[in-house]
């Protein structure tokens, strides 16, 4: 006995499984998030393709230094620049909207950060 | 042999990622042109490969039988591992596909002085393998945020639980560290476990190396290697692959590249090779079967009606004149003229 | 040729450098060629009982010669090499089992120390994966494209004689228990792999004495034991009368009879040698206590099958009398007695090979009226299935005393247990019939049950060393409850086991016998109008 009808339903199933995202996407994909860049700013603590990559690893840092030593004062050096370690006082400064530029990446790549799990959110 | 010649093969795999990313222009062969060549011969080849099996019948019917089978009404039957119809096939072959049923039942035996044969308990393999076999299928539905737009909930969910731990930045994922656990104790088993270690075969090895070059390159890549790692970009290709319309924004870093190159080694190596036993195991006729060939009869197609048993009449003129002489009924009587 | 003493065996297994015992060979086993030498193979087929099996219409079996596996040259035919591969082909394009099992297997390992010749033998080849390493080398070189392009690294390797040796001592090396494929994550059931390799040798003429004689005597006299029909009339008459002697009931049984309601099928060695002998006088005493309208034949006078171990050609041929004797004498149904393998033919293969059995009615027990619907296709119920309803129903009376002799403990055959799932009828008996029984230990019993280490015709002399080794799991576990309660009789389901368990008893635990569990009931039964003696052994009293 061949049993070909459960096999073929088998093997449909399979691909219709391996091929999903050309079925959920239905060809369209997406827009590219656009991020909202500060207009009076143009310069970040790091060169841009660095903190796309790196960001979360410095705020990361960031966050165990100032947590283990309590020490707020602007005393990151980068460059020419000194920055206060914060979230708040230095990202979000030149950053101000989370919805238009954190979430825009984090949303289309599906990251969750949990710096808002502790900081307030501005509100929008 | 066994051992190096597989793991100089994904060294020479890395360095071709690697050396060939970099290359001008050729970033669009190995961001698209190799994984869409990956993809169709893995759907492909596994789709022939399952074809190629279906296209032998399954003669007889012939499940192992692992408990008691249907029989009188008051004796207990064990449903799951001598089923007797659809449903509890079904569930057999669940519990086997998903549980891994019968590395389950693992024992390991030693010969003692006695002798005494001893068989005990022994689940390692079956720990191994769930820890490897969960960790990559979780793993592959995790990278699903990278192709789909925008991504489900169930996608995100997994993610999340998987990364609840929140150690580090990006998260760290568990199932990170337990493909790579699973893959080491593996390996770790096949080369402490004298009888796997001789019955290994570079075929063997070969999987186990790609593999864990993966996950390692995906882990470098997440963790530490993360210079041109834009994870924007990256997605913008993937979406990109599964509709159609590929485009490489940007320079990527190259371990991204060696990453998608093993994996896409992963996908076109899959279907010619032992990873087959995915497929296998739907299909395999001692445990996809009712033990029932008693109540219904299963039908052979190739069954040769010309395949008679030595005819009755035929035995009867060897053994008339002894038979008649015992007593037992014959067809015929011997002729009048009976020869002493 | 004397077999090795048990403690010089002993001490090999235990210690001796194998595989088993934590040596791991140095040499890689493509790289280590098989050595005949007398002991270690069974003797090949007597080229004038191949030449009358190649004459039978609808099955071939070619090349009949007179050769000897420790010849250099086996005299193969000069297209050897072909006719393999193409018989290769051939049996992967027929059974889905072989494609499967061959691209399948991961080598987990987990089958590795399942089977009763690795276990007794520690050689490497005899573990199951191992086995199937055999074919499955030659079908990667020749029928995947890995192995085409690749050769050895892809574990593949060229068809040798070398290889074809190979094949004929480890398809001979396994009995096609099944018990790896309870424990392989894909089922691989290294039966199926046997029976290919030994269906491939075939096609060169290379095959076993023990194996094909038997064939060819179940052909032509209905039996393997090559009884005529007034030597098998004779042996059941004698039974007869010694059961008159014990127990004063009169016996008549029939044979051959028209119109009879059942026909009752049984091993041939039921009636041919102890102690299958009184398993034989159970069931004559049985169907008398319950007065069955049966019949025996002398054409159907086999129940087991060694055609499934030689082809599936082989083995439909001489099934086929069992439906075609049914059909002459118009009974109802068939009642089939204590064996193991015939019960895989029987249960697994008789309907698709060799029904419909539209001429046959489902079996009904027309004693109890219980309606076997698990038979309802095939039309053959188990003896067991059939006692037990008896019992169930209060149809027939027991006197345990009677088997005070008795302290027992069961053997699940493999076939039974792994391809049909009786497991439980047998143990629902013994409980009925018997006032002590003990279990084996659990990892060797039911499902997980160890062979008697010399079924597919393995049971022959000349391989000794070899059985006692296969046999060593089996024997050791009754050995276990030998020493810890003391268990005198091993009960059993199955005539090779009678046959091969009681030389395994002798070697390994002299002090138990082997009885068919039928002969237990026989013990027991209560019959009306018996004059029954004080009988210290059951039906295996000596009465002058």
């Amino acid at each position: 006995m061949y049993d070909s009808g459960k096999i073929i339903a088998g093997l449909i199933i399979f691909v219709l499984f391996v091929t999903f995202p050309i079925w959920y996407n239905h060809g369209d994909a997406g827009a590219v998030p656009k991020v909202e860049l500060p207009k009076d700013t143009k310069e970040c603590v790091l060169p841009a393709d660095q903190m796309r990559a790196e960001h979360m690893q410095l705020l990361n840092v960031w966050r165990d230094e100032v947590l283990r030593t309590a020490d707020r004062s602007f005393n990151v050096k980068i460059g020419d620049k000194k920055y206060q370690m914060s979230l708040m006082n230095t990202c979000m400064q030149c950053h101000t909207s989370k919805k238009k530029f954190c979430d825009q990446c984090h949303d289309y790549t599906s990251v969750s950060p949990y710096c808002w799990d502790c900081h307030l959110a501005p509100v929008e | 042999m066994k051992y190096t010649f597989p793991l100089a093969a994904v060294i020479a795999l890395v360095l071709i990622a690697w050396i060939g990313s970099q290359i001008p222009g050729m970033q669009y062969l190995f961001g698209v042109a190799l994984p869409y060549l990956a993809m169709a011969l893995f759907v492909g080849g596994f789709c022939y490969r399952v074809i190629q099996w279906a296209k032998s019948p399954v003669p007889f019917r012939i499940p192992t039988t692992c408990g008691q089978g249907y029989s009188l009404p008051w004796i207990k039957r064990d449903k799951l591992e001598a089923p007797n119809n659809t449903s509890e096939v079904v569930a057999r072959m669940f519990l086997e596909i998903f549980l891994f049923r019968s590395l389950w039942r693992n024992t390991k035996s030693e010969a003692l002085s006695g002798p005494k044969i001893t068989y005990e308990s022994s689940r390692w393999l079956w720990l191994f393998s769930i820890i490897f076999h969960y960790s990559f299928l979780i793993i592959v539905l995790r990278h699903m945020r990278m192709f789909l737009e925008p991504v489900p909930f169930l996608v995100s969910a997994l993610e999340y639980g998987d990364g609840i731990m929140q150690i580090g930045a990006p998260v760290m994922y568990m199932t990170d560290a337990a493909i790579i656990l699973g893959l080491l104790l593996l390996f770790g088993r096949r080369l402490v476990n004298r009888q796997v270690r001789y019955i290994s075969l570079a075929n063997d090895y070969f999987p186990l190396y790609l593999i864990f070059s993966i996950a390692l390159t995906g882990i470098l890549m997440r963790f530490f290697l993360r210079d041109g790692i834009d994870v924007v970009a990256i997605k913008t290709l993937a979406v990109g692959l599964v509709t159609f319309q590929p485009t490489i924004s940007g320079d990527i870093g190259s371990i991204f590249y060696i990453h998608l190159f093993l994996v896409c080694c992963l996908l076109a190596y899959f279907p010619f090779s032992k990873l087959m036993h995915l497929g296998g195991v739907f299909l395999s006729p001692t445990r996809n079967m009712a033990n029932n060939s008693r109540m219904r009869r299963h039908i052979n197609p190739w069954n040769d009606p010309k395949i008679k048993p030595h005819s009755y009449a035929g035995y009867e003129d060897d053994f008339r004149a002894d038979m008649i002489e015992q007593g037992i009924p014959v067809e015929k009587e011997l002729p009048t003229k009976a020869d002493d | 040729m004397a077999v090795v003493k048990v403690d010089t065996l002993s001490r090999s297994v235990a210690e001796g450098p194998s595989l088993m015992t934590g040596s791991i060979p140095r040499r890689d086993w493509q790289d280590m060629p098989v050595q005949f030498k007398p002991g270690n193979y069974a003797y090949p087929t007597k080229s004038e009982i191949l030449a009358y099996l190649d004459s039978q219409p609808g099955i071939s079996l070619p090349n009949a010669r007179d050769w000897s596996p420790e010849d250099d040259d086996w005299k193969l035919p000069e297209d050897w090499k072909e006719t393999i591969i193409n018989g290769l082909a051939e049996r992967l394009d027929k059974f889905r089992s072989l494609k499967i099992f061959m691209d399948c297997c991961v080598r987990c390992g987990a089958c590795a120390d399942k089977c009763h010749f690795f276990l007794g033998t520690g050689d490497p080849k005899n573990m199951p994966v191992m086995r199937a390493e055999l074919l499955r080398s030659i079908y990667r070189q020749e029928f995947t494209l890995a192995g085409k392009l690749l050769g050895k690294m892809a574990g593949g390797r060229k068809m040798t004689t070398g290889v074809l040796k190979e094949w004929f001592m480890y398809a001979y090396q396994c009995t096609e228990c099944r018990r790896c494929s309870v424990f392989c994550p894909y089922g691989i059931d290294t039966a199926e792999i046997t029976m290919m390799l030994r269906e491939l040798l075939h096609l060169v003429g290379c095959g076993i004495n023990w194996a094909m004689e038997p064939v060819a005597n179940s052909n032509r006299t209905g039996n393997h034991m090559g009884l005529t029909p007034q030597a098998y009339k004779g042996n059941v008459d004698f039974l007869c009368e010694d059961i008159e002697g014990l127990t004063g009931i009169k016996v008549n049984p029939t044979f051959n009879r028209k119109g009879a309601e059942v026909l009752f099928i049984t091993p041939s060695a039921d009636v041919f040698a102890e102690p299958g002998l009184f398993t034989c006088m159970g069931y004559l005493l049985l169907f008398e206590a319950i007065g069955l309208d049966y019949t025996w034949s002398t054409y159907a006078s086999e129940g087991g099958n060694f055609g499934l171990f030689t082809s599936n050609e082989v083995m439909k041929k001489l099934n086929g009398k069992m439906y075609a004797e049914a059909k002459r004498l118009g009974v109802k149904w068939i009642l089939g007695g204590e064996c193991g393998h015939m019960w895989r033919v029987v249960h697994q293969y008789m309907d698709t090979m060799n029904g419909p059995a539209d001429f046959l009615e489902v079996p009904k027990s027309p004693i109890t009226g219980t309606v076997f619907d698990n038979a309802a296709s095939t039309k053959m119920v188990h003896i067991s299935e059939f006692t037990a309803d008896l019992i169930k129903n209060n149809k027939i009376k027991f006197d345990k005393s009677r088997n005070a002799h008795v302290k027992a403990t069961f053997h699940d055959s493999c076939n039974p247990a792994r391809a049909m799932g009786l497991l439980d009828e047998p143990r629902y008996i013994l409980d009925h019939v018997l006032d002590e029984w003990h279990e084996m230990p659990e990892n060797t019993i039911r499902e997980k049950t160890f062979c008697c280490g010399s079924g597919t015709a393995l049971n022959t002399d000349e391989i000794m060393e070899l059985r006692m080794r296969s046999g060593l799991p089996r024997a050791n576990a009754v050995k276990h409850v030998f020493d810890k309660h003391a268990v005198n009789t091993l009960a059993c389901v199955c005539a090779i086991d009678r046959a091969t368990l009681t030389t395994l008893m002798d070697y390994w635990v002299p002090e138990v016998t082997v009885a068919g569990i039928t002969e237990l009931v026989g013990n027991a039964l209560v019959v009306e109008g018996e004059k029954r003696q004080e009988l210290d052994e059951g039906l295996r009293t000596l009465v002058f």
